[in-house]
């Protein structure tokens, strides 16, 4: 069975879509970044079969990819640096208990 | 063919490992799977020829990003309660399974104007081109090196002990 253009799109749909479950549903905050985490690289997975199937000359969807590396790597930094900023202060990460600006 | 073999093994090992992150209750396991994941997409960019990206997918994901996921928990020791769901998790398991079957339609249904042209190998020097050359993307390759900077001094403030 050949591999065509759906078939990548529909696998980065189904990746996306596990990483949006992830990041609404857990309580634990670094869960909640590695499910964002999955929902980029999906998205990348997309841009790259668009770029390869679609204008296999051009290659702007990679260029693209790598701009989204760029802004993952700077999201699971200050992400990660918000987290640990928060234990120390509440003693937890449970997305459920940081509570300070909920009304 | 071989490339037909090799996308469906990848794709269903990456579809376990992202379902392993999302369900596992040891969150330590949970970002080893989210490694296999990321390995498993870098295979997935070489089947789409796209040799350079599966390089940095390689060094950037499970060589940077990987690593500070595993530091943050071994740093906030909430290891065993990694896979506790908040009190949303039924409206939100329809709404994905909602927006997935929608996106799903869309992408089949809809007629791309899929091009026969064979892709370009190795991109490393085409990839150069676009990104410093004549018309290309400077201006976002400055602006991404600003973003790192901010990042990298936001990170360093937020962490630091009064």
């Amino acid at each position: 069975m050949l591999v065509g253009l759906e078939h990548y799109l529909i696998l980065s749909t189904i990746l996306f879509a596990i990483g949006l479950y992830g990041a609404l549903s857990k309580r634990n905050a670094i869960v909640i970044l590695m499910s964002i985490e999955i929902m980029l690289v999906a998205v990348s997975i997309a841009l790259v079969a668009f770029s390869r199937y679609i204008v296999p000359l051009a290659l702007t969807g990679q260029v693209f990819v790598i701009f989204i590396m760029v802004v993952a790597a700077a999201e699971a930094a200050v992400g990660l640096a918000i987290i640990i900023a928060i234990y120390r202060g509440y003693e937890t990460i449970d997305a459920t208990k940081i509570n300070l600006m909920k009304w | 063919m071989g490339v037909a073999i090799a996308f469906w093994i990848l794709a269903i090992v990456s579809v376990a490992a992202a379902l392993a992150v999302v369900l596992l209750r040891d969150i330590f396991r949970a970002a080893l799977a989210l490694i296999l994941c990321f390995l498993t997409i870098a295979g997935l960019y070489v089947t789409l020829s796209a040799d350079f990206l599966a390089a940095v997918q390689v060094l950037i994901y499970v060589g940077a990003i990987a690593i500070l996921i595993i530091l943050a928990i071994m740093l906030t020791r909430e290891v065993q309660r990694g896979g506790l769901s908040n009190k949303l998790q039924l409206p939100v398991v329809v709404v994905v399974v909602l927006l997935l079957g929608a996106l799903i339609y869309t992408m089949v249904s809809t007629p791309w104007a899929v091009s026969t042209a064979m892709p370009l190998v190795p991109t490393t020097p085409i990839l150069a081109g676009k990104l410093f050359g004549e018309g290309g993307f400077i201006l976002v390759v400055e602006m991404a090196a600003v973003l790192l900077l901010v990042a990298i001094l936001g990170a360093i403030v937020l962490v630091r002990e009064k």
